[in-house]
């Protein structure tokens, strides 16, 4: 199997020239900061190897969507990333995971103290329902132990960041779940976002919604992606277009390419990317 | 009662249709008929039963309602030699009994629960989980001798004397520590009560889906945390159900509770003071009962028992609807 490509088709479809003095290359465009990287992610459940050695680079405030077909661990990889996947009973995980340069999987880290630094936000809505709206967002600071100092100034800014505060700002002392299906998982959104994550997990948002609210959700990643190292599973290429700047396809537990979206999609540089893009499989 | 003889409908029906033009079709109908028919007459048999039951005690115990009214089930006195039978006593012995039971036994059973379902780690969670069910398979009259050998003398020697000493103020622990009374057959209950509600709560934990779970955890909860935003706010209605089949088992049950709770028919307002239960005083007295008022009198304990039981289900299944809608009132489906 090849190794893994970080981010190397980057340099393939460069911006507009800037004049920039940091990288002289005249071929490189100025590249964000790593923000997270797997080092040889390895991940089981029981005795089924999952994960088979990962190694990603995801680069600051950018979006990257993952694809790949059923199985391929697309979802096992997004929950390595904030150490969810160890919760469950019988599956260990192996290898590092640098979020800032720092291994997440290191002796002595706390696990809930990784996940109030990478927010997530799942497939299904999972607003608590015996919070209201208002509890729903303040609930990771609560759980994190922070003091929240101007609450009500926060619960807005969470709320607008998830574009749900003009529907919500008269309802919030109402249950979480009195709402549809869409504006519970932008409540979701702003639940996460509240804890100002690093980086923000997205384990295919859109697959319980309607085609509006798929929309919405849409429109609110490519926003949340200008502030936040974003990361989607998903099973649609055409999201993964919309929404994403790179794009990492897996299979069989493997990373088989890593690259500008476009590029990707358009001119994959592996077989197996191809025939999963045009169709041919998955 | 047409539904308990399946036989002649269905003979009939055969008949009927044979001539029938689409033959293969028809063939399967009456195989899905006869079939309908079966379960039908499998299921009317618990009404008809219940029915049964019911009329059967009633007519036992006609005697006793005619000479006492409904003031039978008011009334405060159990005195065979004067031929003078009140219910009152055996009720709030066996209400007070069986809600002493539940108290002490859901916060422990909820707890079991909790640790079999979310926290013990799956090697440990089921044979944990296994000597919790063969806890609840345990004859009754063992759990009995448990508490005639062990716990009475226990409570008459340790803790009713501490008790009496520092609540004694209350009316609920005045009197002598004698060891058996409601006190002792309560924690019987308890104790029998426990494994079931523990194991149907522990089920009911499981099926809360993990994104509940996962969705508090991945905000930075702690396991015990999760459980208590996430989970147990979901299995709410589940968890009064399961409390409920204790209820069931503790009103219901008569041995144990008759060789503890110290067979006197009488009012009192103490846990420690003896008392009896509608169940235990018809084990105990039905054999020598030998005037008919008597025994009809026993009856109409079992009619009574009878009543409370359906009351206390009624109400507790009214408890697991409401329960049960409260988070999914306003939700879309």
């Amino acid at each position: 199997m090849s190794p893994p490509l970080a981010l190397s088709r980057s340099v393939s479809q460069p911006p507009p020239r800037q004049p920039d003095r940091l990288t002289p290359s005249p071929t490189a465009p100025p590249r964000p900061p790593e923000k997270l990287r797997t080092l040889g992610l390895r991940a089981w459940h029981g005795k089924t190897e999952v994960l088979k050695g990962v190694s990603l680079q995801l680069l600051e405030r950018r979006v990257t969507a993952i694809i790949g077909p059923s199985g391929c661990g697309k979802s096992t990889f997004l929950r390595c990333l904030n150490r969810l996947h160890e919760v469950v009973p019988g599956t260990r995980v192996e290898g590092k995971v640098l979020l800032g340069g720092v291994d997440i999987y290191e002796r002595g880290t706390d696990p809930a103290r990784v996940r109030g630094r990478v927010g997530m936000v799942f497939q299904k809505p999972n607003p608590f329902p015996t919070l209201s709206i208002r509890g729903n967002v303040l609930a990771g600071l609560r759980l994190q132990r922070s003091s929240v100092r101007d609450a009500d100034e926060l619960v807005e800014r969470s709320l607008r960041q998830a574009a749900l505060w003009h529907e919500v700002k008269d309802l919030l002392g109402r249950s979480g779940s009195s709402l549809s299906g869409g504006q519970q998982q932008r409540l979701c959104i702003a639940r996460a976002l509240a804890l100002r994550p690093e980086v923000l997990l997205m384990d295919e948002p859109c697959s319980a919604l309607d085609p509006i609210a798929t929309a919405h959700i849409e429109e609110l990643i490519r926003e949340l992606g200008e502030s936040y190292t974003t990361v989607v599973v998903t099973h649609n290429l055409q999201q993964a277009a919309r929404v994403s700047h790179d794009t990492a396809f897996f299979y069989l537990g493997e990373l088989i390419e890593h690259a500008e979206t476009d590029a990707l999609l358009t001119k994959p540089r592996h077989q197996k990317t191809e025939d999963y893009i045009t169709g041919r499989f998955g | 009662m047409q539904p308990l003889e399946p036989s002649k409908p269905m003979t009939r029906l055969v008949t009927r249709r044979r001539p029938g033009r689409d033959r293969p079709r028809r063939e399967g109908d009456v195989a899905d008929r006869r079939f309908r028919l079966l379960t039908a007459a499998f299921a009317s048999t618990s009404v008809v039963l219940l029915g049964a039951m019911a009329l059967q005690l009633a007519r036992a115990s006609k005697p006793a309602w005619r000479r006492f009214g409904l003031g039978f089930i008011g009334g405060q006195h159990w005195d065979p030699s004067r031929e003078l039978y009140g219910a009152l006593p055996f009720i709030v012995g066996t209400v007070a009994s069986s809600l002493l039971a539940l108290l002490l036994a859901i916060p422990v059973a909820l707890g079991v629960a909790i640790l079999l379902a979310e926290l013990a780690p799956g090697r440990l969670a089921r044979p944990l989980g296994q000597l919790v069910e063969l806890l609840a398979a345990i004859p009754s009259v063992v759990y009995g001798l448990w508490g005639l050998f062990v716990l009475v003398p226990w409570l008459r020697v340790t803790v009713q004397p501490a008790l009496v000493e520092t609540l004694g103020a209350l009316p609920l622990f005045r009197g002598t520590p004698r060891g058996f009374g409601v006190l002792a057959a309560g924690l019987v209950l308890a104790i029998m009560s426990l494994p079931s509600v523990a194991v149907v709560g522990r089920d009911v934990l499981r099926a809360v889906p993990a994104s509940h779970r996962e969705g508090a955890l991945a905000l930075g909860a702690t396991r015990w945390e999760a459980v208590r935003l996430a989970v147990l706010p979901q299995a709410r209605a589940g968890l009064v159900g399961a409390a409920l089949l204790g209820l069931g088992r503790a009103l219901g049950e008569t041995m144990a509770v008759a060789m503890v709770i110290g067979n006197r028919p009488e009012l009192s307002g103490s846990l420690l003071s003896p008392a009896s239960t509608l169940a235990s005083v018809v084990a105990n007295e039905f054999a020598e009962a030998t005037d008919s008022l008597h025994l009809a009198a026993l009856s109409a304990l079992g009619l009574v028992l009878f009543g409370v039981t359906l009351l206390l289900n009624l109400a507790a299944r009214l408890l697991v609807w409401q329960v049960g809608r409260l988070p999914d009132g306003a939700r879309r489906a």
